[in-house]
């Protein structure tokens, strides 16, 4: 803290104490403080809106809305765990999902203890479905789970046990490439078929759902829903500047070094295996996080999550947004799924046809996602660019002709 | 400690092959390849295609285990027994045939990545580099003429300045042992006979074993050549002796 | 009237029970129950038919069993289809046959004489219930015993082993008398003995153990442990023992027929991620393209076979024969244009590839769901692939199965054929090995690209025809088989058709050895986990190319 408060030495002695650390993780990150300046007024805009303007007010943010974009904040967060091992590390994980169910699920668990006996069958230790399956005691692996602090460790324990089970697995033995990718759709292929079955005392085919409170606020209570929104934001935000730290380290680069040439890294002498398994298992618990704070918020967790398309779906916002940028696979989760939204609403057929062909699209034309692509028009590189160049070209030399003429007029008057 | 180690290995070995062999699905690689090397001695390696130069290096660096045999590193490391990353850790480096260095990083990060020091997780997520470190940074940057680029990104360098670059990782690395393949492939005339001298300076404090097809560099080098075919030691001497044995001839000729 | 039909059925009665009780002495019951015809014609029996109440009719059946003429027979099955009427005013047994008009013709039963022509309200069904029902199948079932066709006797028997009643013994006492067929023998050996087991006759008990030792009719093991368990013992502990022994032997055998059921099963299953993973193996194997549109390409052939079927409604048998080849070539057309479109543009981007093949798959999806809706669409299965082919009483395995397993073998078998023999195979090998170099040879690499991936798509698309005979065809098709058919090539080793082969067959079989362990769902995970595990130890999978090739 010191040491970065004497690189500082114009800035205010309270606020570079405070700030010290984050300013140097964001030097040079434009994008990243933007998208943080934004997440933040989002932070204040949208709960004040909610609950300072009446229903009918134009400036009234409804509770709906709210928790839409609160899903979305979680997709972000979901997305820059993708992004940190895809994007810095090039380990392309089509079994994400699995990550973000897990957490989803002990945050599920703890809210289906919650019910305690206001379920149909008012049982005050057994949640609903295990009363309907004639079990008389709660499985082992359901202990704890009335406890938040206990659930709040597993949201972070369980999917980061899973990922470091099979990274340590995969990574040791030099699973890498499509071989990986496949692998891990498998493993959430798997766990979704086991989640379906009923003895797995997950509620099965139906999940967990019915939630009625947490830590005591009434789930369907919009303050409730603020909370839950304001935990995202800030969930997100913590996301995004520990994955910038992870990668503005000297590990980023040892993990930028194993995506471009994995043999070098070794022969330099670095554990490949060890640096792809931290990242991987802080990847996972990240997503269990952004699975955690979706659960409440969209109000049931079910086995569909870790069906291998959702996890897919991850990495189609991610390279849309942006691969390797960190807040533009965030914004490629919001932006992807607010369109999804739109459309699934206004034209349902044609949204998986969209869908498609914006992961054909963007393969083919956008390798660098949105962020890649207005960097690209910016600097006048490609195609692209230098279209963007020549229209902005024209646009100064109509308005200088524009101006001309009128400058002319003027002389003749 | 010597007593383990057979006799006619001198000390002052720095690497001692000894009847290491390999194969892949019945086609010997390797057969009975025993080869040894001086400290602070510098080895070409010629010998024509599939003769085993790459799979002996991938021998050394424990990328590929041998079926039989050993491999001593400085008279007393088995090196059978780790894998790359500890290989590179006692002190062995490697250049790829193919140069190979991180495109995405640039000169100055490719350096700072291979500078000798801890390798864990954990402290490369707080490292910072000393100054020391930063200094020797810098010779090395001077050393491989690199001192301007050192900011650019080393996907942008040529061809000749990878091979260099990736030089200046191993020297970063603070290897005993450097192994290189074909470095002066695809270099110009002029960078040929730079790199020639470079390595001449660099033999003064590390062992190098250079593997490599044109003559003309392996001239320039002037050391002790080793002439592999099918994978086992076929002659060995100065270039001169070599290129007048008449197995050597006629291996290169085909008959 | 009425005295008189009591008395007919008072004298029927008599004449069966008398056959019963004579039942242990072949040539007493031969001489009975062909005495038994003599005292009532089977016009008689018929005749009372229309109004004998339904435990009248249960004797009548008998009876008219027991005449055993094509006549009974004929009488029988019409009583059983429901085909069998009789004329309201007369009572008289009639079929009957729709005429140009409203009216239908009756035809006498027996004769044939046609009895004019009558209104439906005229005409009543002779009506049956469900116990009448299995009885009248058993009926049937004793007048084929007699049937000079062995299929159709081997048939009766089968029928009748199902709910053996005592009263047959005779009957398949005369029937084991002239039969000379030994498999049929053995069902009606095992039929006596199950009904000696459970008839007073201690003294037949021995002889019939021995014969329903290892025997895998289902009558025979209900029969031991009756026999075991029956509480008014009079038998030796000897005889119990034995036919413990017995029960142990059948129930050795009925499990190694379980074991045998379940390779089969699995071999089937094999097949099946056989055919689903041969198009992977090329377009991956080969080409070391991951087309996640895979799965698509096979539900595009199923969708094939449906329309070639809509197409073709009075041809079904020969649908399939059409289908092949019109599914191997728009799934192999669509495999072209997306080659041309997208993957051409992303060789060497492995990953890329992935992503946008997986797009592609998407739009196919919703495509064949936008034109032919969300549900599942019948496909008929031909006439030559039902049935099933039984191996012994207690396995029977079925034709489609079969159909498949030696379909997807001849399919390998065929692509490793041009693989190897044909020119497009040879540069399609050398395309993969060196591509600056065939294409100096002047080989137009990206026709050979084209080609390859259109021949994968294509054998893809023959796989959906095949498949669309074993499972739902429905949007969604091709996404059940992506992961399996991943799963197969990696296991097996990329790039190697025996690989893909032993991959598909040791997934098929060890599913459905897990599968009665564990349950289905469960013995997928278990395969799952197994291979996730296995690519640990060898990551390049069973059959993994070694040395110099994998590092390019």
């Amino acid at each position: 803290m010191k040491h970065s408060t004497a690189q500082l030495p114009s800035a205010n002695a309270a606020t570079s104490m405070q700030l010290g650390p984050l300013t140097r993780l964001l030097v040079g990150d434009k994008g990243g403080q933007r998208f943080l300046m934004g997440l933040l007024a989002l932070l204040i805009i949208f709960p004040t809106c909610n609950l300072l303007f009446a229903e009918g007010s134009a400036l009234h943010v409804s509770t709906y809305t709210l928790t839409l974009v609160g899903k979305y904040l979680c997709y972000a967060l979901l997305a820059i765990a993708v992004d940190l091992i895809w994007g810095y590390c090039g380990i392309l994980s089509l079994g994400h999902g699995a990550f973000f169910a897990l957490g989803g699920y002990a945050m599920g668990m703890y809210l289906m203890r919650q019910i305690g006996d206001r379920g149909v069958y008012g049982n005050a230790e057994l949640p609903d479905f295990m009363v309907f399956l004639n079990w008389t005691e709660l499985p082992w692996y359901w202990f704890g789970f009335d406890q938040f602090w206990f659930a709040a460790l597993m949201i972070l324990l369980v999917p980061g046990a899973l990922a470091f089970l099979f990274g340590w697995l995969a990574f040791r033995s030099r699973v890498t490439g499509v071989y990986l990718s496949i692998m891990t759709q498998a493993m959430t292929y798997a766990l979704m078929l086991a989640f379906f079955r009923n003895d797995m005392g997950f509620g099965g085919n139906n999940g967990l759902t019915d939630f009625k409170d947490i830590l005591g606020f009434d789930l369907q209570d919009s303050s409730t829903r603020n909370g839950l929104f304001v935990c995202s934001a800030v969930a997100l935000g913590l996301g995004y500047l520990l994955a910038r730290w992870i990668t503005q380290s000297k590990l980023g680069r040892v993990l930028v070094s194993v995506r471009d040439a994995e043999n070098r890294t070794r022969f330099l002498g670095y554990r490949v295996e060890h640096y792809k398994l931290f990242v991987f298992v802080v990847s996972a618990m990240m997503a269990g996080v952004a699975g955690a704070l979706y659960v409440p918020q969209v109000g049931i967790i079910n086995p569909g999550e870790f069906s291998p398309i959702n996890s897919i779906e991850m990495i189609i916002w991610v390279a849309v947004g942006g691969r390797g940028t960190l807040f533009g696979a965030a914004l490629g989760a919001i932006a992807v799924n607010y369109a999804k939204t739109y459309f699934t609403g206004a034209f349902a057929e044609l949204w998986l046809f969209m869908l498609g062909g914006l992961f054909v699209m963007t393969t083919l034309y956008l390798p660098k996602g949105m962020v890649g692509f207005v960097e690209q028009l910016k600097a006048g590189e490609g195609r692209s660019g230098r279209l963007y160049l020549w229209l902005l070209a024209q646009l100064r030399k109509r308005e200088l002709k524009d101006a001309q003429p009128a400058a002319d007029q003027g002389e003749l008057k | 400690m010597s007593l383990g180690i057979p006799k006619h290995i001198d000390n002052h070995s720095i690497l001692y092959l000894d009847g290491v062999s390999v194969s892949f699905d019945g086609f010997k690689a390797l057969n009975n390849l025993s080869l040894e090397m001086g400290a602070g001695e510098m080895r070409a390696i010629i010998g024509p295609n599939g003769a085993g130069k790459t799979t002996m290096m991938d021998v050394i660096t424990g990328k590929t285990q041998p079926d039989t045999g050993r491999i001593q590193f400085k008279d007393s490391i088995d090196l059978t027994q780790y894998d790359e990353a500890a290989v590179a850790n006692l002190g062995v480096g490697r250049k790829f045939q193919k140069p190979s260095v991180i495109e995405s990083l640039t000169v100055f990060e490719n350096l700072e990545l291979s500078i000798k020091g801890h390798r864990g997780v954990w402290q490369s997520l707080v490292h910072r580099l000393s100054g020391a470190q930063k200094s020797k940074i810098d010779h090395i940057l001077e050393l491989i003429s690199l001192q301007e680029k050192q900011h650019s990104l080393a996907a942008n360098l040529s061809h000749g300045q990878k091979q260099w670059l990736e030089i200046g990782m191993l020297i970063s690395q603070e290897a005993e042992l450097l192994l290189i393949d074909e470095p002066a492939a695809g270099m110009t005339d002029e960078e040929t006979m730079k790199t020639a001298a470079l390595f001449k300076t660099l033999a003064q404090h590390h062992s190098l074993m250079v593997v490599e097809h044109d003559m003309d560099f392996i001239a320039a080098l002037d050391c002790r050549v080793t002439v592999l075919h099918e994978g086992s030691v076929l002659a060995e001497g100065s270039l001169a002796s070599v290129q007048n044995n008449q197995q050597v001839i006629d291996v290169y000729l085909g008959r | 009237m009425r005295m008189v039909h009591g008395l007919l059925l008072w004298l029927i009665a008599c004449s069966i029970s008398q056959s019963v009780l004579a039942a242990t002495d072949v040539e007493a019951t031969v001489s009975q129950s062909s005495q038994a015809p003599s005292i009532m014609t089977l016009q008689s029996l018929i005749d009372t038919l229309p109004t004998a109440s339904y435990d009248e009719k249960s004797i009548l059946i008998r009876s008219i069993a027991e005449k055993s003429t094509d006549d009974s027979l004929a009488i029988l099955t019409a009583l059983l289809q429901g085909d069998l009427f009789y004329i309201k005013k007369t009572q008289q047994l009639v079929y009957r046959a729709p005429t140009e008009g409203k009216q239908y013709r009756a035809i006498a039963a027996l004769t044939g004489e046609i009895l004019g022509e009558y209104k439906n309200r005229k005409l009543k069904k002779v009506g049956i219930n469900n116990k009448l029902r299995g009885e009248l199948k058993n009926a049937i079932a004793l007048v084929q015993l007699k049937s000079p066709d062995s299929r159709v006797r081997q048939h009766a028997v089968d029928a009748l082993m199902g709910s053996l009643q005592p009263e047959y013994l005779p009957l398949i006492h005369q029937a084991l008398l002239v039969e000379k067929d030994n498999q049929i023998r053995e069902p009606l050996m095992v039929a006596k003995a199950v009904l000696d087991l459970s008839s007073k006759e201690t003294e037949l008990y021995r002889s019939a153990i021995n014969t329903l030792h290892g025997s895998l009719y289902p009558a025979a093991r209900i029969a031991l442990i009756k026999f075991i368990e029956a509480p008014h013992h009079h038998s030796s502990s000897v005889l119990i023992d034995q036919a413990k022994q017995a029960i142990a032997s059948i129930d050795q055998k009925v499990k190694l027929n379980n074991i045998a059921e379940n390779v089969y099963f699995g071999i089937a299953l094999g097949a099946v991620l056989l055919l689903a993973a041969i198009g992977l193996a090329i377009t991956f194997g080969v080409m070391g393209v991951i087309n996640m549109a895979h799965g698509e390409m096979i539900m595009l052939g199923a969708y094939t076979t449906f329309v070639v079927q809509q197409c073709m409604p009075n041809h079904l048998n020969y649908s399939l024969l059409v289908a092949i080849p019109a599914a191997f070539l728009v799934s192999g057309l669509v495999g072209v244009l997306i080659e041309r479109s997208v993957i051409r543009h992303l060789y060497g981007r492995t990953l890329e590839t992935l992503l946008a093949t997986f797009g592609i798959s998407l739009i196919l999806q919703q495509a064949v769901r936008s034109i032919f809706g969300p549900l599942n669409q019948d496909v008929n299965t031909p006439d030559w692939m039902a049935g099933t082919f039984s191996v012994n009483p207690g396995l029977a395995l079925t034709y489609n199965r079969l159909y498949i397993i030696l379909f997807s073998l001849l399919l390998l078998a065929a692509l490793a054929l041009v693989l190897k023999k044909t020119l497009f195979g040879l540069q399609m090998r050398a395309v993969t090995l060196n591509r600056p170099m065939a294409s100096s040879m002047g080989i137009k690499t990206g026709w050979v690209d084209a080609l390859t991936f259109g021949l994968g798509s294509g054998i893809a698309g023959i796989a959906g025809v095949a498949l669309s005979q074993l499972t739902n065809v429905g949007p969604n098709l091709g996404q059940a088989y992506i992961i399996d058919s991943f799963m197969v090539v990696v296991f097996g080793g990329v790039g190697n058709l025996w690989g893909t082969l032993v991959g598909a067959m040791s997934l098929g079989i060890a599913n459905k050895v897990f599968e009665p362990l564990a349950g289905a769902v469960l013995a997928k995970i278990i395969v799952l986990v197994a291979i996730i595990l296995f690519i640990q130890k060898r990551p390049r999978g069973l059959f993994a190319l070694k040395g110099r090739a994998v590092e390019g």
